[in-house]
């Protein structure tokens, strides 16, 4: 009977999926066009988010999509996710800034060719700080990746506070300054098509009138890369062995899978999506500063993750999208919805509040999440099969004996 | 170090947990192409000398060489690179996973498609995953398991269970295949009909075979050799005839019962 329900249901969701990915993609690619259409709209017409809201919100849910990897396929609790948003926007920082005015480097960049700095075009700085953070993801990893569950939680929020402190103390390493300290580093370079300027393709998103257009656009090709990559790895030899980690480290291991390889690539996978979304969002922004870089944003991208369901794609676009929206936009018109009412509350105030009941509500009602992944639901409903395995490179102690094995 | 008839020398075997010697400095070899059966009372430490060959402990001290490669310190997915498949004795499948994919996690280390590739999902890669896929149903319908390929694999019946196991043992394409008490639970018939499986395996693919069992029917009928251990210790070796009559093994294990 269970076969047949699954098999069913197995169908059923991929004939969902097959029309309504083309339908989504072309839909979400045009909402510059239809924004000010459903904006008009009676009664939900005040709930639509600006495209600008929408670009920001697409940046949060890339870092979701990313730690999905991380936490979702491979179940390693990563609470300092922050680090790699980081590390992506200072590298575009680095890159597509006056900070670095010893120099006077630029290609293919956006702004005039005679500002200090170096300027590299920001399609290449998109691919740099992601590379750039996949290999901070292996340095951070290597070491942290050895622990499991709790343990690797609390070593990941520990590295999630220091590249945050990093930067902020970063202004002075020997008498170079790397991070411009408190300050931050503005202004960053915009995304522009130099080359195709000429038939009216803006050269500079920052200062082309349809700058939340343009940044819009190229924000959900970024997601659906991201969404691709993510889809086609966890299909892959590699998602497999992420899965089989997840359900059964030692199981896993004895089946000739790499623990530490495996969950290294993992978090350094994840890592990639961050820094190209870091990097996006500090270009969007015009800037890196350390302020945005604290603990809170790590705990909200677990949230989206948990929210949507975790491990499931669509899960967690739909977290991510829900909540980014309430913390962009969402709170702050019901607030004045409320306020018109007559009634004096301000949700926007309340907000960490508000996104702990919400997780608390799904934990009691949904526990797999809004739209959960079909073996995430079954392990949260049946419980999984894992003991805890001594690390291969450590000398095991008793308690790592399992007592039925004898 | 290794005769090139021995594929398992395994040499002064140690393992202490705490003040417990789990194994006490155990001498043993798996003769290439055998089957090898290992008994002895519970907490002798069978499932020990296991997970010290497959590398999930390391020995306190001694030394383990697989067809010529010291292995005592490699962790468990090198030696099941060299050649060492193994199954558990409680069944640890990957539950959430199909049976077409838990043997395909065991092929794992037989794989070479990348982290690219897989995005791209080049020619290369599709068509390994196409054969990885054909073979993982070749080995379920080896083992007995002719159907359900794609159904969740902890929704399988239990010895369908114990077969996935085997099958996503062989996965690894091991040349030493190691199985922990595959039978219990199994049914008279169910026991027959694996007993003779595990000798088919061993003919048809020229692997050896250790095996843990507390079902002397099967010990007695399938294995070549016996070695029986108690407390850590070995206290003897040889053939399913010496050993039935071996007075030290009647006393700690087998009984009375068993001579008559």
């Amino acid at each position: 009977m269970t076969s047949l329900s699954d098999r069913a249901r197995r169908i059923a969701g991929g004939r969902r999926e097959t029309w309504l990915v083309p339908l989504l993609v072309v839909l979400g690619l045009l909402y510059p066009w239809y924004e000010e259409t459903l904006q008009s709209l009676p009664l939900i017409g005040d709930f639509v988010p600006s495209t600008e809201s929408m670009v920001v919100m697409i940046a949060l849910t890339m870092m979701a999509v990313g730690l999905n990897v991380v936490v979702g396929y491979a179940g390693l609790l990563d609470l300092g996710y922050v680090a790699f948003y980081a590390v992506g926007a200072y590298t575009a920082g680095w890159f597509a800034s006056q900070q670095f005015d010893q120099v006077t480097f630029h290609f293919f960049s956006s702004v005039p060719n005679d500002q200090p700095g170096i300027h590299i075009s920001m399609w290449l700085v998109l691919v740099v700080a992601g590379l750039l953070t996949l290999f901070a993801g292996i340095l951070i990893g290597l070491p942290t990746l050895r622990l499991r569950g709790d343990y690797l939680a609390i070593v990941t929020l520990g590295f999630g506070e220091i590249v945050p402190q990093v930067v902020r103390n970063g202004d002075n390493f020997g008498g170079f300054d790397l991070t411009h300290g408190a300050f931050g580093i503005a202004p960053i370079d915009a995304v522009g098509i130099p080359a195709l300027g000429v038939i009216g393709l803006p050269e500079n998103f920052q200062t082309s009138p349809n700058r939340a257009l343009w940044y819009y656009v190229v924000a959900f090709l970024l997601l659906l890369f991201t969404v691709f990559c993510s889809v086609r790895l966890r299909d892959s030899r590699l998602g497999r062995a992420w899965i089989a980690i997840r359900e059964d480290e030692t199981a896993a291991a004895a089946m000739g899978v790499p623990l530490m390889r495996t969950k290294t690539w993992s978090y350094a996978i994840g890592a990639f999506f961050g820094g190209v979304a870091g990097a996006y969002y500090a270009s969007f922004r015009g800037g890196a500063f350390p302020a945005d870089f604290y603990f809170q944003i790590s705990v909200f991208l677990l949230c989206m993750v948990i929210l949507g369901g975790i491990g499931s794609i669509w899960g967690v676009l739909a977290g991510g999208m829900i909540l980014s929206y309430l913390d962009r936009e969402g709170l702050a018109t019901i607030g004045s919805k409320l306020q018109d009412a007559g009634i004096d509350f301000e949700p926007t105030k309340y907000n960490a509040g508000i996104y702990g009941v919400l997780i608390v509500a799904m934990m009691l009602f949904r526990p797999a999440g809004l739209i959960p992944e079909r073996r995430h639901k079954i392990e949260l409903e049946e419980g999984v099969h894992d003991t805890p395995f001594y690390d291969v490179t450590t000398e095991g102690t008793l308690t790592d004996r399992d007592p039925s094995d004898d | 170090m290794s005769e090139p008839n021995n594929l398992v020398v395994a040499t002064q075997v140690r393992k202490e947990f705490g003040g417990l010697v789990a194994t006490d400095d155990i001498d043993f070899t798996i003769p290439r192409g055998a089957i090898v059966s290992l008994i002895g009372p519970n907490g002798a430490g069978k499932t020990t000398f296991f997970n010290q060959l497959t590398g999930v402990y390391k020995p306190t001290s001694g030394s383990i060489v697989f067809d010529g490669t010291e292995v005592t310190y490699l962790p468990p997915h090198a030696i099941t690179k060299l050649g060492i498949g193994r199954t558990f004795q409680n069944i640890r499948l990957f539950s959430q996973m199909s049976a077409i994919e838990n043997v395909q996690v065991g092929m794992h280390c037989r794989l070479h498609s990348g982290i690219l590739g897989s995005i791209v999902r080049t020619r290369k890669v599709k068509r390994e995953e196409a054969e990885s896929r054909d073979r993982a149903r070749e080995l379920l319908i080896y083992c007995g398991l002719p159907r359900r390929h794609e159904e969740r694999s902890g929704s399988l019946p239990y010895g369908d269970q114990r077969r996935l196991e085997v099958a996503r043992a062989l996965g690894t394409n091991p040349k030493l295949l190691l199985l922990d008490e595959p039978t219990a639970g199994m049914n008279p018939q169910e026991t027959a009909e694996f007993t003779s499986f595990v000798s088919k395996v061993r003919d048809d693919r020229g692997l050896t075979v250790l095996l843990i069992e507390h079902d002397m029917k099967v010990v007695m009928g399938v294995s070549e050799r016996i070695t029986v251990l108690e407390y850590g210790a070995k206290i003897a070796e040889g053939t399913p005839a010496e050993i039935r009559t071996n007075e030290r093994v009647i006393e700690a294990y087998l009984g009375r019962g068993a001579t008559e």
